[in-house]
């Protein structure tokens, strides 16, 4: 597959479409931008099947994480019988060092609702909860102001723009626990109780909130509905790769030049995203990771920079898309402590209720101080290994499932810096204890 | 789900409890208010105490330890009060990658406490976040709400130790 490619793939903007070009607090300079115009042409032109057709047919994927047909789900909630049906925007995005959907919220929050309108008239849905991180107070507060314009303009509310179709938002606020992105936790956490995830099935799709058909989205799901409509499910179908269609919305941080928030389509290249567009490793230092999916993902190492990006791909590499954070690490990091930081993080967001993730992600850390303190034996990192796959299979929820992730994908690709930590008493990195212990010895 | 039609009287005449009871209104006082209605309490008062919690059970017709429960398990409620300023360090991944824990275990000696604790004069509270989604700038402390990036621990501590000599 020799192609030839410019060196800078220019961004392809969907979900960030006209960006910084309008005040997102005026609901009529989003009109001026072609903001509505789907909404109206679906809400007189096309029936809700039609809309669930053209979803389905433009091959949108959920942006959330897991990479869920978008249009195979709205079929679901819209065949599950039961009413009312409730809407949810899931905008917790807790994935540390992740920050797209707060861009998102902030810069676009008519598009956002737009796209939840737009999903529960196809749906069925009647009522729809906005659920946003509360250490995201400008979103949260842009958000309501949007919801308040929008019912002036008679775009939410009752008979809207003058059709039998009716709908309401409200904001919730998360307050501080990960593990409330999981959709059931999420659910619970609207419904005023713990955030504790359940067993699937059944899905929120049957039984979701106050137990109805219930339709979760992510904010950039939602985001890209209305440029779908606009220019149709053929146009976006011909943006990406075979099974992952559209943009992506990545935030890219840590140790790169250029940080910030970019949009590329599917299957864009590592090398593309961390040096064409992030500009590469400052200080003169070597590129040695990133990392995507948060704490459910992987380290993918240099090997595979020219690895086009989408769904299925970082999966074979032992990563995740998840919501698009992707963390560049130089060679100052160890990748046993970022391991290790990762399970302080599941450990930490452990909800409690099963014993796999309760318990073992605190044992996994343990094991995982052990190594960086240069306190552990070949026998420590083979029960490890075990821990990872009896946590990843018998946990309830995605964050136990996935908790093993950065441990198996950094043994994968570096297992030698654990070995190194192991056997020879040393950080490779020189970022872990075992080495300032082995320093200060030399120094006496 | 049966809205009551008596609200319950507040703890005290202190008028912040309107607001409370407002929250609890516009949701019809009904038992999935539980949420916004502790961070209506934590906006108002800064912190969650026992008084507040029985005052929200009463209202929504809870049993107190689901108040408690759900209090107790959402890391943003505050069941504490807090020092008069605050200072939050990122602990987020871009944050950790570019030195958070260094400036936090700096910071930690610069204010001799420890993360979720408050110097003994009750001036400053030192926190951690998860992500201030403001990874770009990492690494990220945020001062009394206002987020400042690519923190170093010497500019911070200068303001903390500001801070800690006023009483
Ligand atoms: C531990 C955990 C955390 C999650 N956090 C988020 C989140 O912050 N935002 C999000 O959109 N989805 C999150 N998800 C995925 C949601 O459960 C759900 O799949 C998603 O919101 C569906 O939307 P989509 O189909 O548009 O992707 C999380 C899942 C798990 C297991
Ligand atoms: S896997 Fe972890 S977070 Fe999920 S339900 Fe079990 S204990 Fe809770
Ligand atoms: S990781 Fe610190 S702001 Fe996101």
């Amino acid at each position: 597959m020799i192609e030839e490619r410019p060196l800078f793939i220019p961004e392809q903007n969907i979900v960030l479409e006209h960006n910084g070009d309008i005040d997102p607090e005026v609901l009529e300079d989003y009109s001026k931008i072609e903001g509505f115009t789907a909404l109206n042409h679906v809400l007189t032109e096309m029936t809700p099947p039609e809309v669930i057709d053209q979803v389905s047919r433009s091959g949108l994927r959920g942006r959330g994480g897991a990479g869920y047909p978008t249009g195979l789900k709205w079929q679901t909630v819209a065949k599950a019988p039961g009413t009312p049906k409730y809407i949810i925007c899931n905008g917790d995005e807790g994935d540390p060092g992740a920050f797209m959907d707060r861009n998102v919220m902030e810069a676009y929050p008519f598009k956002v609702l737009e796209g939840m309108t737009i999903a529960a008239y196809a749906i069925g849905a009647s009522q729809g909860f906005l659920y946003v991180r509360a250490e995201y107070p400008l979103a949260v507060q842009r958000l309501k102001n949007a919801i308040r314009q929008m019912e002036k303009h008679n775009l939410l509310g009752k008979n809207i723009a003058g059709t039998p179709f009716s709908f309401d938002v409200d904001v919730r606020l998360g307050a501080g626990a990960f593990v409330c992105g999981e959709e059931t936790a999420l659910i619970a956490s609207i419904e005023g109780r713990r955030g504790n995830p359940r067993p699937r099935p059944p899905y929120p799709a049957e039984r979701g909130l106050f137990g109805c058909p219930t339709l979760i989205n992510n904010v950039e799901t939602f985001a890209n509905i209305a440029p779908l409509l606009r220019k149709g499910a053929e146009w976006f179908a011909s943006i990406g790769t075979e099974k992952s269609k559209g943009t992506k919305v990545f935030a890219l941080s840590g140790r790169i030049a250029r940080a910030g928030l970019i949009e590329v389509p599917m299957g864009t290249t590592l090398r593309e995203i961390v040096f064409d567009i992030g500009g590469g490793i400052p200080d003169g230092k070597a590129f040695k990771a990133v990392q995507t999916g948060g704490p459910s993902g992987g380290c993918i190492p240099s090997d595979y920079l020219d690895m086009p990006v989408d769904y299925e791909s970082l999966l074979k590499l032992g990563s995740f898309m998840g919501s698009g954070g992707m963390i560049v690490m130089d060679e100052t990091s160890c990748m046993v402590d970022v391991a290790r930081y990762f399970m302080e993080f599941c450990m930490s967001e452990s909800c409690g209720k099963c014993v796999p993730c309760r318990v073992g992600t605190a044992q996994m850390y343990q094991l995982l101080t052990k190594i960086v303190n240069g306190d552990a034996t070949l026998n420590d990192l083979a029960l490890l290994e075990s821990l990872c796959d009896l946590v990843r299979n018998t946990s309830l929820c995605g964050l136990g499932q996935g908790a093993p992730n950065p441990v198996l994908s950094t043994l994968r690709y570096f297992r030698d810096e654990y070995i190194a930590h192991i056997v020879d008493k040393r950080c490779p990195a020189g970022v872990c204890p075992v080495h300032k212990r082995e320093h200060q010895e030399v120094n006496a | 789900m049966q809205p009551i039609s008596t609200k319950p009287a507040p703890p005290s005449d202190d008028k912040r409890w309107r607001i409370v009871t407002a929250t609890m209104r516009r949701h019809g006082f009904r038992p999935d208010a539980l949420v916004e209605t502790l961070h209506s309490v934590q906006e108002a008062f800064g912190y969650i105490d026992d008084v507040a919690m029985r005052f929200i059970a009463r209202g929504l017709q809870l049993p107190p330890s689901r108040v408690y429960g759900a209090a107790t398990f959402y890391n943003y409620f505050m069941l504490k009060p807090q020092g008069e300023h605050t200072c939050v360090v990122c602990l987020g991944t871009a944050c950790y990658i570019k030195g958070a824990s260094d400036l936090l275990a700096q910071l930690e000696a610069v204010t001799g406490v420890k993360p979720g604790e408050t110097t003994p004069d009750k001036q400053v509270s030192l926190l951690t976040a998860r992500c201030m989604g403001a990874c770009g700038l990492a690494p990220v402390a945020v001062l009394d709400g206002e987020v400042h990036g690519t923190a170093d621990a010497k500019s911070v501590s200068a303001k903390l130790e500001e801070w800690m000599r006023h009483d």
